[in-house]
């Protein structure tokens, strides 16, 4: 199944080509082009209301653009219906930036009960992978208990994370995956992220403000303004980049803190 | 295509005497197979000690469901004192291997077990009582803050009240009307026959009217407001307290009872009566429809009746009702609301619990303010 994302005839996991996005008279976007290449850690970022989450939730087809193509795994999304979409679905996983998890049902019952839909496992395998995908995320075993409530905000993210994990994507889908965590808790997540990455072979899409995030774990960066894509590239690439958005997104104060923290640790 | 998988066991290769085993691993090792998979290890003859080498080289797939089950089978060997090694997996697959040894993932995952009965009953009773302790202190902290209000009344929240009063009172208007309308009309059909076998169509008016002033006009419409109003209160109070708004009332110094609880109660104390008294016309004007269709008791004979078949007590008996049942109403919606977990479902289960429990304590009022009219002769 692996194969299929990579024999297409490009291997760009997701293609998006002059997306418009309108709400009323607002324009969010104005012809958005954005490639995601398979087995990347891509990040979005972009200034509050510069449409970040809301391309984002076009891809996932959860609302659709007023013109332009998506194509994920070389699939057009855009007007698909949703059991068409299915199978599209069940190979992405998808964590939000408030985590979503299912009150009612325990961290283990959330990660499970995407198994018990989505597969026939028996229920001892499904507790078990159920509890492989928490370990993964760097959760303690007796995290599976627990309702989400009883979670810290740090662990929410990793429970939510583990859902999104739960059937092996290819792709993986992160909105805004340190926000609101303190910086060890968010640092923990730009390893993970990471290190998940290179161990399950995952295309990553990642819509964040996090600067840190960016500099350890991204490997291309998109940057948003004014309804299009006005900078493409690592984040090396990006820090001496000369658009004004761009400058002032990486080159603010807390931008350069980052960037110098970032050179420190190389 | 069917999805090509297995796993044989054998004496190693050029070993063969010696007690080293080798597990070749073939095709797919993924979410689809691993349930047919772990039928397969099961079956094997598995050596009691010594030496097993794990081939991988065979593997096309491996996902993190599959290296669980390879990552199961060989740690329990090796518990078992096997000396466990890998062989010709791919770097990938290796690594997922890696990952999983370094995670440190329980083997065994039980069932949560279902406490026994007597610990469920036990449970059970504790949280009844709390429950009940919760709503004595509940009344008690509204008492409380409805005395305050009484004492400074400009210290009530009255916008919070006229537009409770608008909700529960003026857009409940229709459907209580129409309600107690068929009410009246269907009192009347079912009397209409009986009081024609003796001649005494004229009754119909005694009937109609006692019935719906006294009890269902008051009952009715308490019914009504607990379903429209009553669950209303619940699951705003119930969603505000999972969002954490009744929290965030609190930090800035707002009692959530004088924003969310008093203007609730004092606009169904207020609204209740009001409501009853339309239901009464109403109630009166569908009997009286009827009674001309059914028994020809024209309009005029009807209120000349009405005039005598109801005296004063009647009419106050069943208006003196609803203002308990707004009470009761507003209170059991409210402190339901705040008994909601964190949990989306427990907005739900506590609507329910509203519901039934404010409609059950009505009819139970209702019950004891009849026994109580009668002693007292009204």
């Amino acid at each position: 199944m692996r194969q299929a994302a990579l024999d297409g005839t490009t291997d760009a996991v997701i293609d998006v080509r002059g997306v418009c996005t309108r709400f009323g008279s607002a324009v969010v976007h104005d012809g958005v082009d954005l490639r995601v290449d398979a087995g990347k850690v891509f990040a979005l970022v972009g200034g509050s209301g510069s449409g970040k989450s809301t391309l984002l939730r076009e891809i996932i087809l959860l609302q659709p653009p007023a013109a332009g193509s998506i194509r994920v795994f070389g699939e057009e999304v855009v007007g698909l219906s949703d059991e068409a979409a299915l199978p599209l679905r069940r190979r992405w996983g998808v964590m939000f930036e408030r985590g979503a998890l299912f009150s009612s049902l325990t961290v283990a019952e959330n990660v499970g009960m995407v198994l018990a839909e989505h597969t026939s496992l028996p229920p001892h395998l499904i507790r078990e992978l159920a509890a492989t995908k928490i370990a993964l995320t760097g959760l303690p075993a007796d995290a599976g208990a627990k309702y989400p409530n009883e979670l810290s905000g740090g662990m929410r993210k990793r429970a939510a994370l583990a859902r999104a994990l739960a059937l092996d994507p290819e792709l993986l889908f992160l909105d805004e995956p340190t926000a609101g965590l303190d910086p060890l808790s968010a640092s923990g997540i730009d390893e993970l992220v990471r290190s998940l990455c290179d161990a399950l072979r995952l295309t990553i899409m990642m819509v964040t403000h996090d600067l840190d995030l960016l500099w350890h774990a991204a490997d291309r960066v998109a940057v948003l303004g004014n309804g299009r894509i006005v900078a493409v590239g690592s984040m090396s690439e990006l820090s001496h980049s000369d658009d004004a958005v761009v400058r002032q997104y990486f080159h603010g104060p807390r931008g350069r803190a980052a960037l110098e923290q970032a050179w420190k640790t190389r | 295509m069917p999805l090509a998988f297995g796993a044989t066991l054998s004496p190693a290769t050029g070993s063969i005497g010696s007690s080293v085993h080798e597990l070749r691993c073939l095709g797919t090792w993924s979410m689809g197979t691993i349930a047919a998979l772990e039928r397969t290890l099961e079956g094997l003859p598995w050596p009691q000690r010594g030496e097993l080498v794990v081939d991988g080289s065979a593997i096309t797939e491996l996902d993190t469901a599959g290296a669980w089950l390879l990552h199961r089978t060989m740690a329990k060997l090796a518990a078992q004192g096997a000396k466990v090694s890998l062989q010709g997996f791919r770097t990938e697959c290796s690594g997922l291997l890696a990952l999983l040894a370094n995670r440190r993932v329980p083997l065994e995952v039980p069932e949560t077990p279902e406490p026994p009965w007597l610990g469920r009953i036990g449970r059970h009773t504790v949280s009844l009582i709390t429950a009940f302790w919760g709503y004595l202190a509940f009344v008690g902290e509204c008492a409380l803050a409805l005395l305050h209000g009484m004492r400074h009344p400009a210290r009530v929240r009255w916008r919070p009240v006229l537009r409770n009063i608008e909700i529960a009172g003026v857009q409940a208007l229709p459907i209580t009307g129409l309600l107690s309308f068929l009410m009246g009309l269907v009192i009347a059909y079912q009397g209409a026959d009986q009081l024609r076998r003796f001649g005494a169509n004229i009754f119909v008016v005694d009937l109609v009217a006692l019935a719906m002033l006294r009890e269902l006009s008051p009952l009715l419409t308490a019914i009504i407001i607990a379903g429209r109003s009553g669950s209303a209160y619940t699951a705003q109070i119930g969603t505000m307290k999972v969002t954490e708004e009744i929290d965030a009332l609190r930090t800035i110094g707002i009692g959530a009872q004088d924003l969310l609880v008093v203007p609730k109660v004092i606009a169904l104390v207020i609204v209740m009566p009001l409501l009853t008294v339309y239901t009464d016309v109403t109630g009166v004007i569908g009997g009286m429809v009827m009674a001309k269709l059914k028994l020809g008791v024209s309009f005029e004979a009807f209120f000349d009746r009405l005039d005598d078949a109801v005296q004063l007590s009647s009419y106050w008996t069943g208006l003196v009702k609803a203002p308990v049942f707004a009470l009761i109403v507003a209170m059991v919606g409210c402190h339901r609301g705040f008994r909601v977990g964190a949990s989306a479902d427990s907005v739900g289960a506590q609507t329910t619990t509203s519901v039934v429990q404010s409609i059950f304590l009505v009819i139970v009022t209702d019950a004891l303010f009849s026994i109580i009219f009668l002693a007292l002769d009204l």
